[in-house]
């Protein structure tokens, strides 16, 4: 679509077929950079291309992959899009023939749809770090979930409300019968080289599956599966600086002190962060200023 | 006139947010008049300033009903009002589209969790907000279809039209959607532009608040009658769309009634000034809402009309 001044915005899809002839192949979608400051999908979009490329005679279905969504938000490092400064994810399905906004939704509706899988990936934002882990909604769950387990995540959650929100990508893909998961990882404005490496093998174990890919199967792991009821949350109660005192990806004994706020005025400790549960602390602050109910650390509990 | 704290937001590095509800009268909660949740809708904030001062007139000579209580809060943002910020905080989120909110969530949730709990139990409930677009447009009253809609009281603020919208998903985390979905008769008021105060369009919105506050019997005013209103559905406007891109040159304005073929708009390449589109009205009526800015995408909204309706 034309913009004011000398410019077009556009998505690119970058489509891999297979050198030989097969009928009725399928088809599978990569999608990223829906919100700006998430860069995570930008190097597993390149490691996918980079290995089907290395032996294509290996595939044998299609692989779109869409590296950006919201290029302008990416140039500009920012979350929404900064032409409409929304967020993005929350405009789908959108109208055909519709407004900028509209016709941008459905567009990328319209490409998506006729893949058999969907795969919509995400980084943290600037605020937190998070492992590999894959948001269903329970509602599309029975249909996903034997995909999330290929994924190589290190947790599938299911009933993740925000990401799986009515107006995402993923919910309106679901709706209209192309299953899609949404995949998060790491923490935005960076690019985690293990973690994007651990999903792109669950991307070609997938590929594997679906017979899509004839190459050497990746080994792979079961991801822990949790419900929000196996979730503590863990926020701040005060206006402070979160220091943690426990690593990302580690586990925790309830009663543990996984962190403090603290007041860089007085020099008190304002709060002493201490866990009720025990289990994975998957999600942990990394942006150090807090204010009152800002996230500082999820645990998973109960799936171990 | 008593002042109560709806919400303290606290900053490590900033003053603490104090939201400010402004009291009038006593008993029944009546009404409530919520201002701007966005930093950048300067002339609503003018508007509730220039509504508690008229409230504070009025209560002075002993217009406010006896048992009803009204309550006016001016902004529900004002850290984004000082750095020139739509949204709120550093995470950039809008407040609009965090309701019903709660009191154990994100920062952001909590404000609309504090500020939805202190609304929550008025018997109507106002809101002076904007739209999203870089648009102006006719005066306003609009409401959601959910099926609590009550369009005949929307029509007692006597504002020449009255906007029922079909809500969308995203609607559904609105403080008006949630006001109108729980207990209030919940209506927001749009006025002709944001960006800029405007004492013309800001006394209309003032009377149009009074005499609803009158009409419902909750302050002795004698106000003038006002338009009746003209209720449209949001889906039966007419948009009007840019083809191309470019310097948009308006040449119509909101409130205007354009015949079928007239010119609305010229479109220019930026660089040779040449006319890249000719944007012609495609059908009789009024321009309800009309884009305001130098530059227009393709495909925006450049006009809204009401399809054949006239002055």
């Amino acid at each position: 679509m034309e913009l004011p001044v000398g410019e077009t915005y556009k998505i690119f899809r970058n489509r891999l077929e297979p050198t030989a002839q097969i009928n009725s192949p399928g088809r599978i979608s990569i999608v990223s950079g829906t919100h700006g400051d998430e860069l995570e999908g930008q190097y597993i979009c390149y490691e996918i291309a980079r290995r089907i490329k290395e032996a294509p005679d290996c595939l044998m279905g299609i692989v779109d992959i869409y590296p950006v969504l919201n290029p302008f938000g990416i140039d500009m490092a920012s979350k929404n899009n900064p032409l409409f400064n929304s967020d993005m994810n929350r405009i789908f399905p959108g109208t055909p023939g519709g407004n900028f906004v509209g016709r941008l939704s459905s567009t990328v509706i319209e490409s998506i749809t006729g893949s058999d899988l969907c795969l919509d990936i995400h980084a943290s934002d600037i605020f937190v770090r998070e492992i590999p882990q894959v948001r269903l909604s329970e509602e599309f769950a029975e249909n996903l979930l034997p995909f999330a387990k290929l994924t190589n995540a290190d947790m599938i959650w299911m009933n993740a409300t925000a990401t799986v929100h009515e107006s995402t990508l993923a919910h309106s893909l679901n709706v209209l019968g192309v299953p899609t998961m949404v995949i998060e990882m790491g923490q935005g404005h960076q690019i985690n080289k293990p973690y994007g490496d651990q999903i792109v093998d669950g991307i070609f174990n997938i590929l594997c599956e679906l017979g899509m890919w004839t190459g050497i199967r990746p080994r792979t792991q079961l991801p822990a599966i949790s419900s929000d009821g196996s979730v503590e949350f863990i926020r701040s109660a005060n206006a402070g600086i979160f220091m943690p005192t426990t690593e990302h990806n580690h586990f925790v004994k309830s009663g543990d002190t996984i962190g403090v706020v603290l007041d860089p005025y007085s020099g008190e400790i304002l709060q002493k962060i201490v866990t009720e549960h025990s289990g994975l602390l998957f999600t942990q602050r990394i942006y150090p200023v807090v204010s009152e109910g800002d996230l500082l650390a999820r645990i998973l509990t109960g799936a171990f | 006139m008593n002042i109560t704290e709806i919400y303290d937001f606290k900053s490590t590095y900033r003053e603490d947010m104090r939201i400010k509800g402004y009291v009038f009268g006593s008993g029944e909660k009546s009404a409530c008049i919520v201002g701007p949740t966005r930093g950048n809708e300067y002339q609503q904030l003018y508007i509730c300033s220039q509504l508690v001062k008229k409230l504070a007139e009025l209560e002075e000579l002993g217009a406010i009903v006896n048992d009803k209580q009204i309550m006016v809060i001016p902004t529900a943002n004002f850290y984004a009002f000082n750095l020139s910020k739509d949204f709120f905080g550093v995470k950039n989120i809008d407040i609009n589209r965090c309701f019903p909110g709660n009191d154990y969530g994100e920062p952001v949730s909590r404000i609309a969790g504090g500020l939805f709990e202190h609304i929550k139990d008025y018997a109507y409930t106002i809101q002076f907000t904007s739209f999203f677009e870089r648009a102006s447009c006719v005066p306003h009253v609009r409401m959601m279809e959910n099926g609590n809609e009550n369009v005949s009281l929307a029509n007692l603020f006597g504002l020449p039209y009255v906007v029922v919208r079909r809500p969308l998903p995203i609607d559904t985390t609105t403080m008006n959607y949630n006001l109108q979905t729980e207990t209030s008769s919940a209506f927001s008021i749009f006025t002709n532009d944001k960006n800029s105060v405007n004492d013309r369009e800001a006394k209309q919105a003032i009377s149009a608040v009074l005499r609803f506050l009158t009409r419902m019997g909750i302050i002795h005013y004698e106000c003038h009658s006002g338009y009746i209103s003209h209720i449209l559905y949001e889906d039966d406007l007419k948009d009007v769309l840019s083809g191309r891109a470019g310097i948009f040159k308006s040449l119509v304005e909101c409130g205007e009634d354009v015949k079928y073929g007239t010119k609305m708009a010229e479109i220019l390449d930026p660089f040779d000034g040449s006319l890249r589109e000719e944007i012609v009205a495609s059908t009789d009526g009024i321009v309800l809402f009309a884009h305001n800015t130098p530059l227009i995408n393709q495909y925006e909204t450049a006009f809204r009309m009401i399809h054949r309706l006239h002055e």
